[in-house]
């Protein structure tokens, strides 16, 4: 019996988040995803030089619409991020923090572009870890924060975003004069992912800097939409096309803990357990099959959750 | 696998000598491609390529059922390793454990606990599909109990796990009318485990402790004629395991490889709840079609439940929801009345959040062949006229003391048309279904 191995073409690009000062930034460590030369985890047919990383949910204000289990948590720090971002690493041991501009949204306080740059200093200031640094996603705002908040984290590399067609030429721009890598997201389409990060490419912008966001839907609320998305993705990438060869990330909190079932209490519907852990059951859920899907960066926010599946990408990398 | 024309030409005697009732052998082995005669026809065919030919004609992966009856599972008969290739048939069956060794109220508790394991999720009713009760006890009486338990106790097909050949028969004799699974033929047993198989025409898992020794335990329990198998490669561990069941399909499915060519099972076990569930997810995303765990909690079987839900959707047929004028709560002639498409996603996000805003609404369905609302809309499937259309089927003006309609954000631009086709003044709604509340509370009013 012989092994049953591909041979591939090409392999995911690589991609390093995060500036020490030697290369003029001001962080302590790096984050390196991507590179494989393989689908995920098959060890026996390919290098991974890179396991997937968490990024952990920041925010610059108290979620509005957080359970109680998903707050809980974090007790006093929500709304104020330097404290949250402090807690996620001392606490959490997170290494990568995603820092979400909520507050910039017209709908919640409608904060102004200076406002979440002088966050981002703040927050970079007192961590040093690598940022992945988001807008409010709201695609006209965020064309006005998203200059201001890349400029006050210009040199530090971060991974700014999330641009999509109607707001890419600025974001790109900005992502471009200060040095940082870009989410670009589409909206599960395989074609429009690809027109994306050729778009941005063709504004001279390298597509090794491009990190690929499919639009993610929640385990029960469209999964398997994205996990096929990702998985044509990875094999388009590996294939050797070279406008689909960036890794991806997935917003696994956000959407994970927008379900109904991460959210309704026992009380409200008893049949299907107690919230304290089938929220983050929910959540760890999402997070391993995108994990299958190829995913190389997921963005979670419960701390239980992220445990698990740092677990869970440990015993994956173990090579047999 | 099936073979071309050409290739099965290549086994044939090549002597035309007409008696199969073809004027040569390559037209009667461009019949055989087509499925239009049979290889017996062929007078002088050898052994051999007849055995070559046989194996060839069988689909890939054998479909092995599992119990008898309303609730009897079948699993494997997958033909892709991707489900955008085409779709995943036969949706991994998830086991429940029940040890012999515990008490007998323990015993009655967790079958009682697995029978009440059903969901709903979009109009689906899901559930656990096994029980696999374990000879721990290594007392063939309590195997016996356990197994006589639960076959009074639940509807659901068993799973007969022993190292004892003569528990298992014991056990057979309770239940093998229920077309239970024999766990398992393994190096030192597999003679006596084939004869249980034959003796009570059960399906038989095959242990290997590597794929090394599957491959040859599985060469030898298939020579002895037995067909419904299901291979178990012994991994435990996450990592191996993802490899070894990746290895196992594709051998299957793209080398041809007949010892590998049955439905995988697997046990989960993990450090802690999380654990079990991550493995169990991981398995269910790739290539395990039975994953058995110790777990019975509903908020640990309901993500996994989903999620098989949601990898085995056939992605060439949206889930659809009936076209119509739905009420969410009570609505009067005074409220607000929103439209979107019949694709099942779009509905369950949109109705939880038009509840949940506890403004009382009518939600308008059209019939958009189950495309989300911007895909529809691209494809033409969401159109103004569609929605007029709609509108007048559904009576809405007599419904409504007012004349507005609100559209999915997405589709903004279909405001001016849609005005001129219905008549109706056309309001703008979110764009996400999380955005109805804070609209249907605020801009609405």
């Amino acid at each position: 019996m012989e092994k049953a191995t591909e041979k591939w073409a090409s392999k995911v690009n690589e991609l390093i988040i995060g500036a020490t000062q030697k290369e003029g930034g001001t962080r302590n460590s790096l984050i390196k995803v991507g590179g494989a030369t393989t689908l995920p985890f098959l060890h026996f047919e390919g290098v991974i030089p890179n396991p997937p990383v968490i990024a952990m949910e920041v925010w610059d204000m108290e979620p509005p619409d957080w359970p109680a289990v998903l707050k809980e948590p974090f007790g006093e720090v929500l709304g104020d991020p330097v404290e949250w971002a402090k807690k996620c690493i001392n606490e959490y041991g997170a290494n990568f923090l995603c820092l979400r501009l909520a507050s910039t949204h017209p709908d919640t306080k409608n904060n102004s572009p200076e406002e979440a740059a002088a966050t981002v200093k703040k927050v970079l200031e007192v961590v040093s870890v690598p940022l992945m640094i988001i807008g409010c996603n709201q695609a006209e705002k965020d064309t006005e924060v998203i200059p201001a908040v890349s400029e006050a984290a210009r040199g530090d590399n971060c991974l700014v975003g999330i641009a999509v067609e109607a707001n890419y030429k600025t974001i790109t721009a900005a992502c471009q004069s200060d040095g940082h890598s870009i989410i670009a997201e589409s909206p599960i389409d395989i074609n429009l992912a690809k027109q994306l990060n050729i778009l941005i490419s063709d504004m001279g912008f390298s597509p090794e800097k491009i990190i690929m966001h499919p639009a993610t839907g929640a385990l029960g609320y469209g999964l398997e939409y994205t996990y096929s998305i990702m998985e044509r993705s990875r094999l388009a990438a590996l294939q050797g096309d070279k406008m689909m060869s960036m890794p991806m990330v997935n917003f696994v909190g956000q959407e994970a803990w927008r379900a109904k079932e991460a959210k309704a209490s026992e009380q409200e519907i008893p049949e299907w357990g107690p919230i304290a852990s089938r929220g983050p059951l929910w959540e760890v859920t999402t997070a391993v099959s995108y994990l299958q899907a190829g995913a190389d960066i997921l963005v979670m926010c419960h701390p239980k959750a992220i445990d698990s599946v740092k677990k869970v990408i440990e015993e994956l990398m173990k090579k047999e | 696998m099936a073979l071309t024309g050409l290739e099965i030409y290549k086994h044939l005697p090549k002597t035309n000598c007409k008696k199969c009732g073809f004027p040569t052998c390559l037209a009667f082995a461009m019949a055989l491609a087509g499925k239009k005669t049979s290889l017996d026809k062929c007078p002088d065919i050898t052994e051999e390529a007849k055995i070559a030919l046989e194996s060839a004609s069988q689909p890939p992966m054998a479909t092995v059922t599992i119990g008898k009856g309303e609730n009897q599972v079948e699993i494997g008969g997958e033909t892709v390793l991707f489900r955008h290739e085409k779709t995943f048939y036969h949706p991994c069956a998830i086991g429940i454990t029940l040890s012999d060794s515990l008490e007998k109220e323990k015993i009655l508790e967790r079958i009682e606990k697995v029978n009440k394991l059903k969901f709903e999720r979009i109009g689906i009713p899901l559930q656990v599909n096994l029980i696999a009760i374990s000879d721990d006890s290594n007392n063939q009486d309590k195997f016996c109990d356990a197994v006589k338990t639960a076959t009074e106790k639940s509807n659901l097909p068993l799973i007969l796990i022993s190292n004892n050949p003569q528990a298992l028969e014991a056990g057979l004799k309770i239940c093998a009318e229920r077309k239970p699974l024999i766990y398992s033929a393994k190096e030192d047993n597999q003679e006596t485990m084939v004869g249980l198989a034959k003796k009570y025409s059960c399906p038989l898992v095959i242990y290997g402790k590597n794929l090394e020794e599957l491959d040859s335990l599985s060469q030898k329990v298939v020579a002895s004629g037995i067909k419904d198998v299901v291979l178990d490669p012994g991994t435990r561990n996450l990592g191996g395991s993802v490899q070894d069941f990746t290895q196992l399909r594709r051998l299957a499915l793209k080398r041809g490889y007949r010892p590998f060519g049955y439905p995988v099972i697997t046990f989960v076990n993990g450090s802690d709840l999380y654990q079990e569930v991550s493995m169990a997810a991981t398995y269910i995303a790739k290539y395990a079609n039975i994953v058995v765990l110790d777990r019975i909690e509903p908020e640990e079987i309901l993500p996994l439940i989903t999620l098989r839900q949601n990898i085995y959707t056939d992605p060439q047929k949206p889930i659809m929801v009936e076209p119509k004028l739905y009420e969410v709560g009570t609505p009067n002639e005074n409220s607000p009345l929103l439209v979107t498409t019949n694709f099942s996603l779009t509905f369950f996000t949109v109705q939880p959040e038009i509840e949940a805003s506890k403004v009382p609404s009518y939600l308008l369905i059209v019939e958009a062949e189950g495309l989300s609302v911007l895909t529809a809309w691209a494809a033409e499937k969401f159109t103004p006229e569609g929605i007029a259309e709609a509108m007048n089927k559904a009576e809405v003006e007599k419904k409504l003391s007012h004349k507005k309609i609100i559209i999915p954000g997405y589709v903004a631009v279909m405001k001016a048309k849609l005005e001129d086709e219905s008549g109706w003044e056309v309001l703008v709604g979110p764009k996400e279904g999380s955005g109805i509340p804070k609209y249907l509370k605020g801009t609405w009013q």
